[in-house]
């Protein structure tokens, strides 16, 4: 298993110890705006736990993935407020 | 005696009732509605709202065609809650006897002026990528829609106390009457003519109505937009659905303009209890992931059930009740209850005011089967 892995979220390539979360990928870039209410108001993670779905960003073209529940691999397309 | 309060009162806040009350208060009858417990929270809230021509037998194509071209008139009034999505029909071919029913339909629509187009399998897999491959084709029915109905049920509701009628919600119907209603908590309503709209619980308030509870589970996902752009019908639907008695799943499913999408279908009887039914529901899925490889990787937000009204012929009730001429029926419209409550409106008011409706009501009188004891 290598040390780190490489995504890229919103088309900026992340370095990342092997093992990684998605959502501390995300925040690594900065990024608070994991996703939009149906209203338009600005979501990111609250739970960490999988539960509150508030995480939600589009991974490798699937929509609605949980990014505090999804490990980092290498060459994973991440893209957020959707 | 004294003179009755009002002119009409509904039975049940559920589109037909609130339909009817509505279009009597048009008329200028004043209008009672009761509903036991909220308005459109019955078979309204697990009906897909999918505005359908049906070619079922000729009276289920009057009747939706008909009130199909209501809705249509009524569409620019609708509020945006009510999320009107004219996004068209397409009956799904899988085999070549399937096929043989596409032609068979468009045959029956073109001659009955409905706009129908029949797509080859390029055609299809085209106009919704996400099919499976391999399958034959379909019909697209292009004037069909789709709504969210208890936001129309409410819709219907505002228009008659706007209109003057009198609405009481949480208050459940004890008994009919001969000059009214009387309700759990005593009290009595007294109307000219009392409407039974209280879908499958209509039986309960009036005997002798042949209506049965069917029961059907819903599946709304997450927001996938583009996932689908037409309500999608399996053709195998009309073997299943049409079974008066062993339980059936069919593919039926829609998008909504949340780019939510709304799945079913299931049919039940002689279950009487609301619970999500895993077997069922699991069942109903996967016939919708056959057709929608990709629906598998969705997530889904949540499932719910309700109740048809079904009758054995698979037409509503629509007209005076055998046992008292005072009482009229709006009640048993299976699963097409959110399209044809317009046209049933338009033909019980025509009913009681005594007019000649636009539509032969003969086929939807509660009078052409036999009332049981």
């Amino acid at each position: 298993m290598a040390e780190t892995v490489r995504l890229v979220i919103n088309g900026v390539e992340v370095t990342m110890p092997a093992g990684s979360m998605v959502s501390a990928a995300i925040m690594k870039t900065g990024t608070s705006v994991f996703r939009r209410s149906v209203t338009g108001e600005p979501r990111g993670p609250l739970c960490g736990m999988g539960l509150c779905f508030e995480c939600r960003v589009t991974i490798d073209g699937e929509a609605h993935c949980r990014s505090c529940q999804t490990v980092c691999h290498d060459g994973m397309d991440v893209r957020t407020d959707e | 005696m004294t003179a009755p309060v009002y002119d009409v009162v509904v039975i049940g806040g559920g589109i037909v009732g609130a339909a009817c009350a509505a279009e009597c208060s048009a008329e200028g009858l004043r209008v009672a509605i009761v509903e036991a417990k909220m308005i459109g929270g019955g078979a309204t809230a697990a009906g897909m709202g999918h505005l359908v021509v049906m070619d079922d037998s000729e009276a289920q194509f009057a009747l939706t065609r008909y009130s199909q071209l209501l809705w249509e008139d009524v569409r620019e009034e609708l509020p945006g809650e009510v999320e009107y999505d004219a996004c068209g029909t397409i009956w799904v071919a899988a085999d070549e006897e399937e096929m043989g029913e596409v032609e068979r339909k468009q045959r029956f629509y073109s001659e009955r002026g409905v706009a129908v187009e029949v797509l080859d399998a390029r055609a299809l897999a085209e106009a919704e990528p996400n099919l499976r491959a391999g399958l034959v084709g379909g019909l697209r029915v292009a004037g069909d829609s789709v709504i969210y109905p208890p936001c129309a049920a409410q819709f219907f509701v505002d228009r008659a106390l706007q209109r003057g009628a009198a609405l009481f919600v949480g208050k459940a119907v004890q008994e009919i009457t001969l000059d009214g209603v009387r309700l759990r908590d005593g009290s009595v309503i007294s109307a000219g003519v009392i409407v039974n709209a209280a879908g499958s619980w209509s039986p309960s308030l009036t005997a002798g109505v042949d209506v049965k509870k069917r029961k059907g589970h819903l599946v709304i996902t997450d927001r996938y937009p583009q996932f689908l752009r037409h309500q999608l019908v399996e053709l195998g639907y009309l073997k299943s659905a049409h079974s008066l008695t062993a339980d059936s799943v069919a593919f039926n499913i829609q998008p909504r303009r949340t780019g939510q999408l709304l799945i079913g279908s299931s049919r039940q009887y002689e279950v009487n209890d609301t619970t999500v039914e895993t077997g069922i529901l699991s069942r109903m899925l996967s016939r919708a992931i056959e057709y929608l490889p990709g629906l598998g990787k969705l997530s889904s937000l949540r499932a719910w059930t309700g109740f048809r009204a079904a009758t054995p012929d698979k037409l509503p009730l629509i007209g005076p009740a055998v046992a008292q001429p005072r009482l009229y029926l709006a009640t048993g419209h299976e699963g097409l209850g959110i399209t044809t409550s317009l046209g049933t409106a338009k033909l019980l008011v025509d009913q009681i005011v005594n007019r000649t409706p636009k539509i032969d009501v003969a086929p939807y009188l509660p009078s052409r089967v036999p009332a049981h004891g």
